[in-house]
């Protein structure tokens, strides 16, 4: 699987990021494993070293398992001010984790990031590709049991 | 040509398609019809309007009446009130006036002129609004020379934050003889606070792209990449059927205007570091490697992307272009002050009236910008400080309101213009709390490259989380200006030279609270 997305981008070692993001959206647990590392050192003919300092540098990226919907909660400024610590306590009850972590159930990640560039809808959250605005503790709550159900 | 009585301008954005603005518009539609009002009123898709609500915002031209948070429910009464009766329906009005609107209220207008107006995913309305002109133009009636000089007349200056003379960048790159140039636009934007480029770009995708392939006729390139954030779905999704338009229109690809100038422009995806907004770590992310910035020189414009001359603007820089070589560089000048010609686009956020997006001069004051552009402040509340510029930027309290807001007049209160945002803040935030907050967005973005920017960033962060706590001394509060001002001093890149900036200015015009909580 992990050759067939490898051979949608010509083997340039500059398609790499387009390749990682394709990859870990595939993936149900969005995240590139260590299989897949190998695969795409071999397909642009780069070490997997330079492949795993790449991972770690972005934040889009996990080389961990994650939850099936990925929660991305911005923590910047805007936000800030607008009570998303509020919210990140609230979302680390509801879903009984830590930041980072995946709830029991499989269906959730939490984790934290710097500004979505919707800092006029703040505080913002953007679930998988969704973004969510104009968060209140109760909204979340809605947004979180809807995707739940959902599933 | 059809003429209709009323346009309904809908702003398509994050916010409202999450609202269902598919289904409202659908439903609008119908109404309209079945009203027999389907002949007289016409609906546009459009980009920002300028202000946000918490769901679908609409613009009514002539009348220039704006609405916010329309729902599906609201249809009905809405037709029937305003297109029927012609009485615009109060309850759902911006304001009380109901005429509030930053972006469609006023003229003057450079870099936003077709937003909101234009459906941003239709090239015929883009050219029926005079775009493509100023390619034609620098195709087919300039040299290169006379484009790079035009934008050297024109004196604009980059809009990335830094504000360096943009013709003055062509002109080291244009003359270089090399097999292969680039042009890469910054869309990576990543300053919390600011998205005017992303507005920008969603707006009107097309004039960012005449922007790209004049500065590529300019400097002699003929490939253009537009490195953008990973999370911009609308804006990439945008700009993609906007390039496909251009391909189909021939407008972009081989022998463009029959004028033998080739170009083609693609687009890049980042992935959430916003050290890539340094256009050397920019480069090196689009190379597929972790975004470190490089040591300069040698510059870009000399040896970037490939190693090939590469010239790197910042999206709304582009985006002036069309405007300057359509209209001449004396038109341009008419705009701004002297040293800082054109205008500037911000968000302003937090707490005003009407958040929103807006085109001011150059020089404008920042009383201006918050009183007649957002509304004031939110009813209730008072001015205590805006941080200006996102986290790389100052915080500015009441009694500097009256800055002149460009690049030569703010330096001289060490502060910077940054990328456009404007963050309000109320008499009830902490500065403490709000520098805390920056402090830990420089500590997560360090790259780590050196030593200064990634152990400073972690000491001012371990020694801010302390004095927030209320366990620190005024000592603490020195030491983090000695460590800020080391960075500044020591940093490799912008990054770590730029929190000086928020700590010294909190400092320096909030004394009152540090000393208030570090002697609890």
């Amino acid at each position: 699987m992990y050759k067939e997305i490898c051979k949608k981008y010509s083997p340039d070692k500059d398609n790499l990021i387009y390749i990682l993001h394709d990859i870990q959206d595939t993936h149900p647990q969005h995240y590139i494993s260590e299989e897949a590392v190998e695969v795409i050192a071999e397909y642009l003919g780069v070490p997997a070293n330079h492949i795993y300092g790449v991972i770690t540098f972005y934040s889009m990226y996990s080389t961990s398992p994650r939850g099936r919907n990925i929660i991305r909660l911005c923590e910047s400024p805007p936000c800030y001010i607008k009570g998303s610590e509020n919210i990140l306590r609230k979302m680390k009850i509801m879903l009984g984790v830590e930041t980072g972590g995946t709830s029991k159930d499989g269906l959730f990640t939490l984790e934290l990031c710097a500004c979505l560039g919707v800092c006029g809808n703040a505080p913002v959250m953007m679930v998988n590709n969704d973004v969510y605005g104009d968060l209140t503790e109760d909204k979340v709550e809605e947004i979180v049991e809807k995707i739940r159900r959902g599933n | 040509m059809k003429f209709y009585r009323s346009h309904i301008l809908v702003g398509i954005n994050e916010t409202s398609l999450k609202a269902g603005v598919q289904d409202f518009i659908q439903t609008l539609r119908l109404e309209l019809k079945k009203n027999n009002l389907q002949e007289e009123i016409n609906i546009l898709e459009t980009g920002p309007l300028g202000f946000f609500g918490k769901g679908i915002c609409l613009s009514v031209y002539p009348e220039n009446v704006n609405y916010q948070d329309v729902r599906i429910e609201d249809i009905s009464e809405l037709v029937s009130e305003h297109f029927l009766k012609g009485r615009p329906l109060s309850r759902l009005m911006l304001d009380a006036a109901g005429k509030f609107s930053p972006i469609l209220n006023y003229n003057k207008r450079i870099v936003l002129r077709n937003s909101g107006i234009i459906d941003p995913e239709s090239i015929d309305e883009y050219i029926g609004a005079g775009g493509y002109e100023a390619l034609e133009k620098a195709l087919t009636q300039m040299e290169p020379k006379q484009i790079v000089d035009e934008v050297k007349k024109s004196g604009l200056r980059g809009r990335g934050g830094a504000g360096f003379p943009a013709g003055m960048k062509w002109s080291f790159t244009a003359p270089i003889e090399a097999v292969q140039k680039y042009v890469v636009v910054n869309a990576d934007e990543g300053e919390p606070g600011t998205f005017k480029d992303r507005l920008i770009m969603e707006g009107d995708p097309h004039q960012l792209l005449e922007g790209i392939m004049i500065c590529g006729r300019a400097i002699g390139a003929n490939k253009g990449w537009i490195y953008i954030r990973g999370e911009y779905k609308l804006c990439i999704e945008r700009l993609e059927k906007a390039i496909a338009q251009c391909r189909e229109y021939g407008i972009l690809g081989k022998n463009i205007f029959e004028s033998g100038f080739d170009f083609d422009i693609d687009i890049r995806i980042g992935a959430g570091a916003y050290v890539c907004g340094e256009e050397t770590a920019l480069i090196e992310s689009l190379e597929g490697n972790r975004g470190n910035p490089r040591w300069k020189p040698p510059f870009p414009g000399v040896k970037g992307l490939w190693r090939c001359p590469t010239v790197v603007n910042n999206v709304e820089t582009l985006a002036n272009i069309p405007f300057i070589i359509q209209k001449g560089a004396d038109e341009f000048l008419k705009y701004g002050t002297p040293e800082c010609p054109g205008t500037k686009v911000y968000t302003i956020l937090g707490d005003v009236a009407h958040p929103g997006l807006c085109e001011v001069d150059m020089g404008s004051t920042l009383r201006t910008i918050i009183n007649d552009y957002a509304g004031g402040m939110k009813k209730g509340f008072r001015f205590k400080a805006a941080l200006v510029g996102g986290a790389a930027g100052v915080i500015i309290p009441d009694r500097l309101l009256d800055v002149k807001m460009d690049f030569a007049s703010l330096n001289q209160y060490a502060a910077v213009l940054g990328s456009g945002a404007i963050l309000v803040m109320n008499e009830h935030q902490s500065i403490v709390d709000i520098l805390w907050s920056i402090i830990r967005f420089f500590r997560h973005e360090s790259c780590g490259k050196c030593a200064p920017c990634r152990n400073g960033s972690e000491q001012l962060y371990r020694l801010i989380t302390k004095i927030k706590k209320g366990e620190g001394t005024m000592d603490d509060v020195e030491l983090m200006l000695l460590i800020a001002e080391t960075m500044q001093q020591t940093s490799f890149c912008a990054l770590g030279q730029s929190p000086i900036m928020a700590i010294r200015s909190a400092i320096e015009n909030f004394k009152d609270e540090f000393i208030t909580i570090t002697s609890n």
